[in-house]
């Protein structure tokens, strides 16, 4: 396998394809948790606060051990078939993601002042109108988040490895790949492959710094 | 005082943790009426105005307002009622403009953009409405906090020290709009202010508060030519070092 032949390219596109995935339903369920912990007071709010605050730093290998006990052959949800498949990886992801973007949103919309959610309360907003015009000025750190997680998943290789086998054509994954060449002394191609994930976070970044230098 | 009752406060007591900031045994607003709120800073103005912006909720006593129970199950049209424009402006992120026309858009009117124009122009900024809000002054960000607050006519508008910061033609044309306004629509206002010769020019009824307890309510002639109260006294002729 070079740089640029065939075999590079399912592994970059299954590598955008999971991790955008993931991303995608961390942020979904992430974005509207993140602000309705960073907005709301209710007692118990601190365990849970604590709680998703372990979560940002979990090991990626005991997210992968938890998916793999979920997901094998006497898992609960053996069933599914999953374990090994791309399916997998995206379960994997979006559980290290998820805590990240929910505390990163939430400390964005903490760090917005009281007065000016006040303010837009005696505006006249629904719950709703506050939670999104609350979220439109935490918008670089809603930003920021998603960089963190993009780049906490893209380039982590415990839980790819252990719930998707790193299968060439099947879930191999740019991480697994330069961590499988790495291990067969291939330190160019590794470096290559590295050098492809280097490129990925740039373009994902250029691109987000993009949209917020439109935004303000 | 003017019209019926807009709000109607009994033994009302605000505490954060243990410290009691506001005591309010009996506490009226008329409709229609100008009352200003004086006191030096800490004294509770703040607080007693988001107790009637419906921001914050009393510790104990009661809170009416236009004769009903004024809490969380107030509804979202009667609360729209009342607007507060705070001491610091508080823009959101967009335009001069998309600021000016929130009140509006959330409510859904229309023809936001028209009446954003109409009250631009008397706080005599529609030179900047294209601008970005974090791109102009604080003078003005003060002025479009205050034309967000009008846009959408609000019943009561609550004013915490709108004019701290401003130079003094911005203060006059301040005074000037909320003053039309009132005259043009009959809008109940509240105005907190520590600035005694600002609750002389504008207010028709004026309330001293120190400490978080109301010393003396009164009408503006009364309350500053023969105040009952030596506090109120010494509050109007300086002597009041805080």
């Amino acid at each position: 396998m070079s740089v640029l032949d065939s075999e590079m390219w399912p592994i970059v596109t299954l590598t955008l394809r999971v991790t955008a995935t993931a991303l995608v339903i961390a942020s979904v369920v992430g974005i509207p948790v993140g602000v309705w912990l960073g907005l709301a007071r209710f007692p118990g709010k601190r365990p849970l606060v604590a709680l998703v605050y372990t979560g940002m730093s979990i090991p990626p290998v005991v997210v992968g051990l938890l998916v793999y006990m979920l997901l094998s052959r006497s898992g609960p949800l053996a069933f599914l078939e999953w374990l090994f498949t791309p399916t997998a990886m995206i379960l994997a992801q979006t559980l290290m993601a998820l805590p990240l973007i929910t505390g990163l949103v939430m400390g964005a919309v903490a760090a917005v002042p009281a007065d000016l959610v006040w303010q837009i309360r005696s505006l006249g907003a629904t719950p709703w109108q506050v939670r999104w015009a609350v979220l439109r000025e935490a918008r670089v750190g809603v930003l920021f988040a998603l960089l963190v997680a993009f780049g906490r998943i893209v380039s982590e290789v415990g839980a790819a490895y252990m719930v998707g086998g790193n299968i060439q054509g099947h879930t191999r994954v740019l991480s697994t790949a330069i961590m499988m060449e790495t291990g067969k002394g291939n330190f160019a191609l590794a470096l290559a492959l590295g050098g492809w994930l280097m490129a990925l976070a740039l373009s994902v970044n250029l691109a987000a710094m993009r949209l917020h230098g439109r935004s303000l | 005082m003017n019209g019926p009752c807009a709000y109607r406060l009994e033994n009302v007591t605000v505490q954060h943790g243990l410290r009691e900031v506001l005591r309010l045994p009996r506490f009226e607003v008329s409709t229609g009426e100008i009352l200003c709120l004086v006191g030096p800073p800490g004294s509770g103005k703040s607080t007693l105005l988001r107790l009637l912006a419906g921001l914050q909720r009393p510790t104990r006593g009661q809170l009416w307002f236009q004769g009903k129970p004024f809490n969380h199950k107030t509804p979202l049209a009667v609360k729209r009622t009342i607007t507060l424009v705070f001491q610091r402006p508080m823009l959101l992120a967009g335009t001069v403009r998309s600021n000016v026309e929130y009140g509006l858009r959330i409510r859904g009117e229309a023809a936001c953009r028209q009446k954003a124009r109409a009250i631009l122009e008397q706080v005599h900024l529609t030179h900047l409405a294209d601008r970005s809000a974090s791109a102009i002054s604080g003078g003005e960000a003060q002025l479009v906090a205050l034309a967000r607050a009008l846009a959408f006519a609000p019943e009561v508008l609550l004013l915490d020290e709108p004019t701290n910061n401003l130079d003094p033609a911005r203060v006059a044309l301040v005074e000037d709009v909320v003053l039309t306004d009132h005259k043009q629509r009959g809008t109940t206002v509240v105005w907190a202010t520590h600035n005694h010769f600002q609750a002389r020019r504008a207010g028709e009824r004026v309330a001293l508060l120190l400490d978080g307890q109301l010393i003396e309510t009164a009408p503006a002639t009364d309350f500053f030519e023969m105040p009952r109260d030596t506090r109120t006294a010494a509050f109007i002729q300086g002597k009041m070092v805080y």
